[in-house]
Parts: structure tokens; sequence; C-alpha cells
């Protein structure tokens, strides 16, 4: 499989990454580079494996449902580019 | 006096305890070697001299009233991926702009706790993605070896690259680091240096800039092998905050150093004698099976048949877990922040100025293998492809074979701004053809400098544990340095 400038241009808002006209058209000759690369896992007999969720046979560690941590709202927002009072600012959401 | 840098973690920790010298003069050795050389290898992002001389002072107390901890005095660099608290942490990253974490990660807590003192936080690939050092925002760190007669600059490997580079150059006496496919090993192996990555679970990932969750360990970079069950032993630990940290005691690593290996099965992989692969490393691999032979340990010729599909296979699943971890920086709540015209224009705005061409590569091809309609064909079929890497590894060690020998890289370290490498990712990403299939199965690797090429470049070998048998390659590591001896690169810097 391999993709076209117009695949590279919706994959790119998927990502939320603006890209300018001159680097979609070098990102789509690399990700074909990498695709074609990747290609040959189809190679693989897979019939009856289960793909891996976990490397360690372990269960998931599970923790009392308590609050543990919380109370210190200015260092959540310490390294934020625009606060006001505690809170994330960001651009209108809402006409 | 000798020059305190050249001290290995263990001789600098009896020393310190025979109140030879104080960790301030220590950590004072290692700041005036950093001042001096970091403008010319570029290994450290941000020099701490304020926290070193706190933490030495007060590692100076512990030692004179007796309570000195494991690594009481000892300076350390720290890779920025790790969080610390008040200082630092970008993962060398531009959209991480000035990011100072009010939190400090499990991995560095434990070496604060045990008496370490930190000069400084480490240059890397952005995101820890890249095998030369190369992508990251601040520029790409020098190896300190040189061929023979050439005044080119090397690269040190990556993506711990500021951490070897720090090590090779007596710019700190161990460092941490992290591994998501080659990136502890391959960086130890091009700088002559020894590199751990434990068993997936051993080290706690809390705290710690997520990349490919399933693939990321920490671990350390060291002169020795001692060094390195030293420092792994501080490091590593059960962690109620990481839900994969395994519910096991973290052993004595350092205990292991000198036990004979005599009986042990070394696994010889026939996959990983690789077409176009230099008759050096060839060599160096026999060399490395004599020594381990003459020490009493049993060769056994095994094969891993999937281990050409690992690196492809890697191409999709870190990458897919890259492109969700990385949704985080959105300008929101830390970092870089651009203007746009309206939220998803500003989101669009600071990841396309934030992030580096490696970085956005690697979201772009993650997020396309995510996406509906290729999930099955890319994502899915690299996770099964995944199980049979991981059964290869476990037919092998049912079968009673203890280690796997083989070599930690196709080449030694290559020219900065290489074009074979530039012009095309897929050569670069080759440089972790024998280190990837580890963090696919989860297994322990180790890399330990096992000889020169005909440059006089370093080249190193790989060993390859079972599931948290650490000390069967610090055991068997510690064979092949004491049969191949310690390399030290020519000062130039």
């Amino acid at each position: 499989m391999s993709v076209d400038i117009a695949t590279v241009r919706r994959v790119a808002r998927l990502a939320r990454i603006a890209v300018a006209d001159d680097e979609a058209e070098r990102m789509t000759g690399e990700l074909n580079a990498i695709l074609g690369f990747v290609e040959q896992l189809g190679e693989v007999d897979v019939t009856g494996v289960e793909p891996m969720t976990s490397v360690t046979p372990m269960d998931m560690k599970k923790r009392v449902d308590a609050v543990t941590d919380g109370g210190k709202p200015a260092d959540i927002v310490a390294n934020a580019p625009a606060t006001d009072e505690n809170f994330f600012l960001v651009p209108k959401v809402i006409e | 006096m000798t020059d305190l840098t050249r001290l290995t973690i263990a001789e600098a920790r009896a020393r310190l305890r025979a109140k030879d010298f104080t960790a301030l003069e220590l950590t004072d050795a290692y700041l005036g070697a950093i001042d001096a050389a970091n403008g010319e290898l570029n290994a450290y992002v941000k020099v701490t001299p304020d926290h070193a001389h706190k933490m030495a002072a007060q590692a100076d107390e512990n030692l004179a009233a007796g309570k000195a901890g494991d690594l009481e005095g000892i300076p350390l660099g720290i890779k920025d991926l790790f969080g610390t608290e008040g200082v630092h942490t970008q993962a060398a990253s531009h959209i991480l702009d000035k990011f100072e974490p009010r939190y400090e990660s499990t991995v560095t807590a434990n070496l604060w706790a045990d008496g370490a003192v930190m000069l400084g936080k480490l240059n890397m690939d952005e995101f820890a993605m890249g095998s030369s050092n190369e992508t990251s925002h601040y520029g790409p760190v020098k190896n300190p070896w040189r061929a023979q007669g050439s005044n080119v600059d090397l690269v040190p490997g990556g993506s711990s690259g500021g951490s070897a580079s720090a090590v090779a150059a007596w710019l700190c006496a161990g460092a941490t680091a992290t591994d998501t496919g080659g990136s502890i090993r391959q960086p130890a192996a091009f700088t002559g240096t020894v590199g751990i990555k434990p068993t997936y679970g051993r080290c706690s990932r809390w705290g710690t800039v997520a990349f490919a969750s399933s693939l990321d360990q920490a671990g350390p970079i060291t002169r020795d092998v001692r060094d390195a069950a030293i420092l792994l032993k501080s490091m590593a630990s059960v962690d109620e905050k990481d839900t994969t940290s395994v519910n096991l005691p973290v052993p004595d690593y350092e205990a292991a150093i000198g036990q004979s290996i005599k009986g042990m099965r070394v696994g010889i992989p026939k996959e990983y004698r690789m077409d176009g692969m230099p008759e050096e490393i060839e060599t160096l691999w026999q060399k490395g099976i004599a020594w381990l032979k003459d020490a009493g340990a049993e060769i056994v010729d095994i094969s891993l048949p999937h281990t050409k599909y690992a690196l492809p296979a890697y191409y999709i699943v870190a990458p897919a877990e890259a492109s969700s971890n990385l949704a985080r920086y959105d300008g929101v709540r830390y970092g870089l922040r651009v203007p746009g015209k309206d939220i998803t224009d500003m989101y669009e705005q600071t990841r396309a100025a934030g992030f580096g061409r490696e970085v956005k590569r690697r979201i772009m091809i993650g997020t396309y293998v995510l996406s509906a309609g290729y999930y099955d064909a890319y994502y899915l079929q690299a996770q099964k492809v995944r199980t049979q890497i991981k059964k290869d590894f476990e037919d092998v060690f049912s079968a009673g074979v203890d280690t796997i020998l083989t070599p930690a890289t196709p080449s030694a370290a290559f020219g900065i701004a290489d074009q074979d490498m530039a012009s095309d990712p897929v050569k670069m990403y080759l440089n972790d053809i024998f280190t990837v299939t580890v963090n696919m199965a989860g297994l322990p690797g180790i890399a330990v400098p096992a000889g020169l090429d005909s440059k006089g470049l370093p080249l190193g070998l790989q060993l390859i544990g079972r599931p948290f048998e650490e000390e069967t390659l610090f055991r068997t590591a510690h064979v092949i340095e004491q049969a191949a001896g310690r390399f030290e690169p020519t000062k130039w810097w």
C-alpha cells in the first residue's frame, strides 16, 4: 500500500499538524519509503496467532478507588502558556 | 592529585567513604570538566551547578555521619526524558519549551534517595526518536571518539547520545538513559561504554516522558559492567504509580560480578548474520564466542526465525503508540503555544512549529496505521508478529539457553550529517536491527565494549537474557569485559 498527497493531508489533519505544500510532498515520499519497508510483514503466517497485548504475563495492578493526590491547582497550571485563576485559557470554542 | 573524573563509580564510592576526597570536590571536578568540554561535545542541554552543590553538601554530611547511601556523593547526568522537579525537562524538544515539572520521576527519585548528585540534563534525540542524536532541538552531540588520524566529528548514537558521550568523555560518573528500540545499547556500543536495558517492568516509567509505552525502559550507561550493576540496582524498583512495574524484589546485581559462567549455555542466533554485515563485526562476534567458551560456557547454535520482521513490526507499533502519547502536546497545558485563528488552528500551528521532522514523520505513520481501514492490515498484523518474535525467544530459553550473544550494532559510529542516513529514513532505522528484537519481546539486553575496528573506533557485543535475569547478563558481560579490556577515547576536546 502507498499513500498519495491527499492521504498525507488527511492524516496530517487527524494528527493536528499543519503541513505546508512542499512539506506534504516530501512527507509523501518518506512515508511511502517506510510503508514499503513494513510491507514485508504480510509474508508472516499469523493464522491462529493472538496479537500481543502485554510482553510480561501479569495481571494489571489495581489500587483502591480512593483519592491519593490532589489539592494542587497551582502546580497543575504552573507550566501552561496561558492561565487565569487556575484555569487553562484556550481560544474561544463556543460561538 | 589524580583526575577524579577518571574514577569509576565503584572506585569513587570507596574513596569517598575512605574520606580521600569529598563529594563537593568530586562534583566540582565534574562541573569543571563539563564547563571545559560541553561547548564542543554538546552532551548537556542544562547544567545544574546549584543543585549539584546542594546535593553534594548533603552527601558530605551523610558520609561524615556514617549514613552513606549506595550512591552517596556520586555525580550523575540525567537524560532530558526524565522528569526532574523544577529543572529543565523537555525531551530535547521545542514543543516542551521551558517545561519544569512539579514532580520527580520514580527513577531519579530512587537515585537521589540513594545519595546521588545531579550534574544536569543530557541531550538526546527529540522524544527519544533517532539513532544518532541529530534530531535534538538542541543540536547534535559529538562522539568523544574519532577515527585514527581523522578530525571528522562522529555521532554518539541515539537516542541516549548525550548520556553515552558524557560518560565516555568523563563528564559524569554514570548516566541515566532510556531504550525503546536500542537507545541505550546502540550509543553505548558507539562510545565504548556499557549500557543495559532491563526487562520491561523492572524500572518504573512514572514521571518519564513517554514515547512508546509498551517498549520504553530506563537503564544506565556507565564506564564498566560493575558500575552498570550498581546504578541499575538503584534505578529499579517496584512502583505503585506504574501499573506495568513488576512486583519482584530488586536483586543485588553487583554480587553477580565475578561469578563463574562455567556450564552456562550461550545461544548464537544464525539470523543475526546479516547480508552485507562488515567482516569486522563477524570477527568481533567470533572473538566473543571464543572468550565465553574459554570461560567454560557451552556454545549452542540457535534459530530465531522471526528476527527480520522485528524492525518492520517496530516501525508500526512504536509510531502508533507515539502518535497517541504525543497527542497531549497541544499548546494548552504546558510548553510551546503558537496562536491560531481558532483552537484547531492553534493546535496545528503549535504542533507544526514544536515538533521536529523525525517526530512528525513518526506521528504521521502512527496516525495512518491506526486510522480506519488500516488498523487490521498494519497494527493488528504487527502485534501478531510481535507475539511470534517473543515466542522465538521463549522457545530457545525453554530449550535450556541461558543467554544469547549477538553483535550490538551493524557498524561503528558514523559521521554527523551522513548523507546516506539523511536521504533515507529506513537506513537510519537499520541501526537498531540487532537491538529492537529485545524491546519487542520485553527482554533484558546489555551492550558491552568488545574491541576496536580497523579505524580505532569502538564496537560492542550484546547479550540478551531471560526476563528478570539481569544478573546472568552482568555475570557474562563481565567475562567479556575481562577478556576484551576497557576502551577510552583520546582526549581532543
